[in-house]
C-alpha cells in the first residue's frame, strides 16, 4: 500500500468522520434538536414578552450553544477509542496532535456550522433586533471551533471513565465562560448599533489560540488514554 | 490596641457579626484541610501495619512450606 | 536540568526532604499568621470609609492570592510531570488541588460576608469574586477528573493535563471577567480593588500574606508526604518512616 501524504490522510480521516455520522443522522441531528427545544423553554418559562427575550437573547443562544455542544462531544472519541480504531491513530506516522484535527474539523462542521446556520432561526425565536442577526452568527462561526476544540480535550481527558458525560462538563464550563462573555457583549452591542470590532477580535484571538493550542492537549490526552 | 475595651473589640464597631464569622469560618475550612490531611496519615498508618502482618504471614507460610517439604519447590 | 534537582525525583529523598523542611514551615506559619491576625484585629487602624469591618481584608486578599499561586504551582507540577514523567510531581496534584480549593472557598466567603456590610446582599457579581467562583469551579474539576480514575497514574496525567490547560485559561477568564464586569456596572468600583494602602494597615496585611504563604506550603507539604507514602507504602522505607513518626 502506498504511503499517503499528510494531506491525504488528513482528509481521509475527516471524510471518514463525516461518512460515519452521515449513517447515524441523530448522532448530530439530536444536539441541533436540543438547542432548539431550550430555546423555546425560555419564553415558555420568562414570558414572550420581546422586550426582555431581546434583552437576554443572546445570552440565551449562546448558553444553550455551549450546552447543545457538550452533548454531541460523545461521539467524537469513544466509538473509536472501543473499537481500536484511536490506537490505530496513534501509530500512524502523521503526528496525532495533527491527525486529531482533522475529527475536531469533522465534529465542528457537524455541531458548530449546523450553529451558524440556525442562528437566525434562534434570533427569530427571541425576537433580537434584526441588526444583531449578522453579529449572532459571526460570534457563532468564530466561537463555535473553540468550542469543539475545547471540547475535544475534555473528551479526550475522560475516554477511560465510565459515563464521563457530566464530568466533561464539569471541566469543560469554566474554559467557556470568556468566549460567553466577548460573544454575547458582541452581538448585544450589535442590537443596539454599537461598534462590535474589539469584541470580535478578541473572540477571534482566543479561538484562534485554542484552536491552535488544543490539539496538543487532546493528543496528550488520548495517548494517555489508550495506553 | 485600638479599641478602648474587649467589648468594643468584640463589636468591631457593628460589625462584629461579620468580622468575627469570616475569621471563623476561614479557621474552620483551613483547620479542617490540616486534620484530614492528619487522619489519613492516621489512615496509612493502620494500612501499613495490615501490609505488614499479611507480608510477615506470608512469608511465614512459604517458611513452613519449605521446612516441611511438601514437593513443591517454592521460588523464594 | 537542574541537577541538584535530580534526586528528588526519588520518592524517598523528596520525603526526607519535607520531613525536615515541615517542622520549620509549620513554625513559620503560626508566628506570621497569629502575629498578623493579632495585629490586623487589634491594633490596625479603622477604616474612614467602612469601619472595622475592613479587617476581613486580612484573610480575603491571601487566601485569594494564594489561590491563584497553588493552581500555577499545581499547574507548573503537572508541566514538569508531564515533560519529564516524574512520579513525584504527579503526586504534587492531588497534594495541591484541595489545599487551593479550600483558599479559594476562603476567598469567596470572606469575600461575600464582606458584601453584606458594603453592598447590601450576600453576593455580588463583582469581578473578583467571580473570579474565584470560576477559579473554584477549575479545582473542582481537576479534583473530579483526578478521583475518576480508578489507576492513580492515568488520573494524575489527566489532572496534569486539564491544570496546565486551566493555568493557559486563567489570565484569559480573569481578563474577560474584569471587562464583563465594567461593562455591566459601570462607573461602580469595586472596593476589592484598593489602588493604595495605608501603611498601618499594610504592614499586617504583608505579615499576613507571609502567614498565608507558609500556611498554604505547610498543609501541601503535609499532603505530598501522604501522597508519597501512600504509593510507595508496599516499600520497607516508607513502613519503617510510618513507624517512627
Amino acid at each position: 500500500m502506498s504511503q499517503l501524504s499528510n494531506r491525504q490522510t488528513w482528509l481521509t480521516l475527516l471524510k471518514r468522520d463525516l461518512r460515519i455520522a452521515a449513517r447515524r443522522r441523530s448522532d448530530a441531528l439530536n444536539p441541533l434538536l436540543f438547542l432548539l427545544m431550550v430555546v423555546t423553554l425560555f419564553p415558555l418559562g420568562i414570558g414572550p414578552g420581546p422586550d426582555i427575550l431581546a434583552r437576554i437573547a443572546p445570552g440565551i443562544i449562546w448558553v444553550a450553544a455551549l450546552l447543545a455542544s457538550l452533548l454531541g462531544l460523545e461521539r467524537l472519541f469513544r466509538d473509536d477509542f472501543q473499537d481500536g480504531t484511536l490506537e490505530q491513530l496513534c501509530l500512524l506516522p502523521q503526528p496525532l496532535a495533527f491527525t486529531v484535527t482533522a475529527k475536531m474539523t469533522a465534529h465542528w462542521l457537524l455541531s458548530g456550522l449546523p450553529l451558524v446556520i440556525l442562528s437566525p432561526v434562534l434570533a427569530l425565536l427571541l425576537s433580537l433586533p434584526l441588526q444583531g442577526w449578522w453579529a449572532l452568527a459571526l460570534t457563532l462561526l468564530l466561537g463555535t471551533p473553540a468550542l469543539s476544540a475545547l471540547g475535544a480535550i475534555g473528551a479526550a481527558l475522560t475516554l477511560q471513565v465510565q459515563r464521563g458525560s457530566s464530568l466533561v462538563s464539569l471541566i469543560l464550563i469554566p474554559l467557556f465562560i470568556p468566549l460567553l462573555i466577548f460573544a454575547t457583549a458582541a452581538v448585544e452591542n450589535a442590537s443596539m448599533g454599537l461598534a462590535v470590532h474589539g469584541q470580535l477580535a478578541i473572540l477571534a484571538a482566543i479561538s484562534v489560540l485554542t484552536v491552535t493550542l488544543a490539539p496538543l492537549a487532546v493528543a496528550a490526552g488520548i495517548r494517555m488514554s489508550v495506553n | 490596641m485600638v479599641f478602648d475595651s474587649f467589648t468594643d473589640f468584640v463589636a468591631m464597631g457593628g460589625y462584629g457579626l461579620y468580622v468575627w464569622l469570616s475569621f471563623f469560618l476561614s479557621f474552620v475550612v483551613l483547620a479542617g484541610v490540616a486534620l484530614e490531611t492528619l487522619l489519613a496519615k492516621r489512615q496509612l498508618v493502620k494500612k501499613s501495619r495490615q501490609l505488614q502482618q499479611r507480608q510477615q504471614r506470608l512469608a511465614r507460610r512459604t517458611a513452613s512450606r519449605a521446612a516441611v517439604g511438601d514437593g513443591n519447590e517454592p521460588k523464594t | 536540568m537542574w541537577r541538584w534537582l535530580h534526586p528528588y525525583a526519588k520518592p524517598e529523598a523528596t520525603y526526607n526532604l519535607l520531613q525536615k523542611l515541615l517542622p520549620w514551615f509549620v513554625a513559620l506559619t503560626l508566628v506570621t499568621l497569629i502575629t498578623g491576625v493579632i495585629w490586623g484585629l487589634a491594633f490596625a487602624p479603622g477604616d474612614y470609609q467602612q469601619g472595622d469591618s475592613y479587617r476581613i481584608i486580612f484573610l480575603h486578599v491571601p487566601a485569594a492570592i494564594f489561590s491563584m499561586g497553588a493552581y500555577m504551582g499545581m499547574a507548573i507540577m503537572g508541566g514538569i510531570a508531564l515533560i519529564w514523567q516524574i512520579k513525584t510531581a504527579e503526586w504534587a496534584i492531588p497534594a495541591i488541588a484541595p489545599v487551593g480549593a479550600a483558599l479559594t472557598i476562603v476567598a469567596l466567603l470572606t469575600g461575600a460576608i464582606w458584601g453584606k456590610p458594603m453592598w447590601g446582599t450576600w453576593w455580588v457579581w463583582d469581578a473578583r469574586l467571580t473570579s474565584e467562583l470560576i477559579l473554584l469551579f477549575l479545582y473542582v474539576g481537576v479534583m473530579a477528573l483526578y478521583f475518576a480514575f480508578d489507576d492513580a497514574r492515568t488520573g494524575a496525567k489527566a489532572a496534569a493535563i486539564l491544570s496546565l490547560v486551566g493555568v493557559i485559561n486563567l489570565p484569559i477568564i480573569h481578563f474577560s471577567v474584569e471587562w464583563w464586569n465594567t461593562l455591566h456596572q459601570g462607573a461602580t468600583i469595586t472596593k476589592f480593588e484598593r489602588p493604595s494602602i495605608a501603611a498601618s494597615m499594610l504592614i499586617p496585611l504583608l505579615i499576613c500574606l507571609a502567614g498565608f504563604a507558609f500556611l498554604t506550603v505547610s498543609l501541601v507539604m503535609m499532603r505530598l508526604k501522604n501522597e508519597i507514602l501512600r504509593h510507595e507504602l508496599h516499600r520497607a522505607w516508607a513502613q519503617q518512616r510510618l513507624e517512627q513518626d
